[in-house]
């Protein structure tokens, strides 16, 4: 039976494959992106992402942009190489809208992260060659009616991740902070300063991810979705939450005490 | 056995068979409001869509052939998407899916082969400000024109499109606008959409709900 396929990344390589993100066969020095995280919360979840793009060891971008919308209810991030990663975030968001307006419905939850997957795929042989792109996927399924998390390796395999996660350069030293502050229970405000502490964290031992740059006024992107949508943090409301965490740094720089026992 | 059949007569006939096809549809009216636009259909099937998105400011209509507007609809998305992509969101225009769906019906019409669309359709873009508003009518031959503030097709079009062009305001507000267009399509049976302006979304397109489509 022939019908329309709606996938338009299908369409695209039928037409004209050109158009879709590709990088040369040989690794060659490009932009990086670096820490993403994102943690649950009490009514949906939340993803933070820090500014910095590297070319080498120089930092190439201090304001760079790696958290989307990937559509009303679902947010990604990208870590890794810069050009391909972000081409691949437009290729993505035209994918799940072309699908919603040709099928007169949106993709399941589960269908959105394996599209995902098959897309990290078409990337493998760039991945081989160094260029790899890592996304985290978050939002909220309206079947399953809470929010969900989806983390990915080079070769496209989709893991759920069920109470935070972490990608790119800083993210060992973002998840062990997260392991700490993160709480399932928190409201959207204490969630949101969980990600802002480890992404601090990050930047504190990860040359590749910046901190919160108060002096330039630049800060992390934070990105919500619960059962309202999706939303973007205002960056008067990051840059309120950001200095509080430093002016508590600057009495305890490695950050908020906790409990060992 | 070769019959000789003048050009003249030939797309006559060509003409009257796409048009018999239309005529049997019910009417699609894409008329202004004070927020938009407004597609509004005399169409019985709540999934069977005549009204569709197919792109941020640009919506479609179609009448005649459910299976050839379908494929015209989903042709016209590809379209855009594959516009958007290449080059920015801002370069995709109501004015170029007109000119491609103008091509595609004119080329089946005038070709010796291929049967003719038995299709009319709408393509519809809302502009920044109200000025900026654009309603393009094709019909099955290819034939496109640019419309002010409304446009009918389907069976009896000419006559619906007159009643609603009498005394139309297109400052009137969106309960207004559908109860007349549905009393000229003497419909009980109404899919409404609307593009619609100030609402800072990027996408326009909202079907409205056939509850909330308020009739007197």
């Amino acid at each position: 039976m022939t019908s329309a396929n709606p996938s338009f990344v299908d369409y695209v390589r039928s037409v004209s494959p050109e158009a879709l993100p590709a990088a040369p066969a040989d690794a060659f020095p490009a932009v990086h992106g670096t820490t993403i995280v994102a943690a649950r919360y009490r009514d949906g979840v939340v993803m933070a992402g820090d500014r910095r793009a590297t070319m080498g060891s120089a930092i190439a971008m201090r304001d760079i942009e790696k958290v989307f919308s990937a559509d009303d209810q679902s947010i990604i991030g990208v870590a890794g190489v810069a050009g391909i990663a972000i081409e691949l975030v437009r290729l993505f968001q035209v994918e799940l809208e072309h699908f919603e307006k040709v099928e007169g419905v949106g993709l399941s939850f589960d269908g959105k992260a394996n599209r995902l997957g098959s897309l990290i795929r078409g990337n493998l042989a760039q991945a081989m060659q160094g260029m790899a792109v890592l996304p985290l996927f978050i939002g909220w399924d309206e079947r399953a009616v809470r929010g969900r998390m989806f983390s990915y390796d080079a070769t496209g395999g989709r893991y759920e991740e069920h109470e935070f996660c972490s990608v790119g350069s800083g993210s060992a030293f973002a998840r062990g902070a997260l392991k700490k502050l993160y709480d399932p229970e928190a409201d959207e405000q204490s969630a949101v300063a969980a990600l802002l502490q480890s992404l601090y964290d990050a930047a504190d031992d990860d040359s590749a991810t910046s901190g919160l740059d108060l002096t330039r006024g630049i800060f992390p992107l934070v990105m919500r979705a619960n059962a309202d949508g999706v939303a973007r943090w205002s960056e008067q409301g990051v840059r309120e939450l950001a200095e509080q965490i430093i002016t508590a740094r600057t009495g305890r720089p490695d950050g908020p005490r906790g409990y060992a026992l | 056995m070769n019959f000789y059949v003048s050009p003249e007569q030939q797309m006559l006939d060509r003409a009257e068979f796409a048009r018999k096809g239309i005529a049997r549809g019910r009417a699609v009216a894409v008329v202004r409001y004070r927020d938009g636009i407004a597609l509004v259909a005399d169409n019985h099937s709540t999934t069977l869509n005549k009204v569709a998105e197919i792109y941020d400011r640009i919506g479609f209509a179609a009448v005649g052939r459910y299976n050839e507007f379908e494929a015209l609809r989903i042709a016209g998305i590809r379209h855009a998407d594959l516009r958007g992509y290449s080059y920015d969101r801002r370069d995709v225009t109501g004015r170029s899916l007109a000119g491609a769906y103008s091509q595609q019906l004119g080329g089946a019409f005038a070709s010796a082969v291929d049967k003719p669309f038995e299709v009319e359709l709408i393509v519809a873009e809302l502009g920044e400000s109200p000025e900026g508003d654009l309603i393009y009518r094709i019909s099955y031959d290819g034939v496109i024109s640019d419309e002010d503030d409304l446009a009918v097709i389907g069976g009896d079009a000419e006559h619906t499109a007159a009643r609603l062009r009498d005394g139309f305001d297109p400052q009137a507000e969106l309960a207004t606008v559908v109860e007349r267009v549905g009393k000229a399509l003497s419909s009980q049976q109404l899919e409404v959409a609307v593009l619609e302006r100030g609402t800072g979304r990027r996408r326009t397109f909202r079907r409205v709900p056939r509850h909330e489509v308020t009739r007197g």
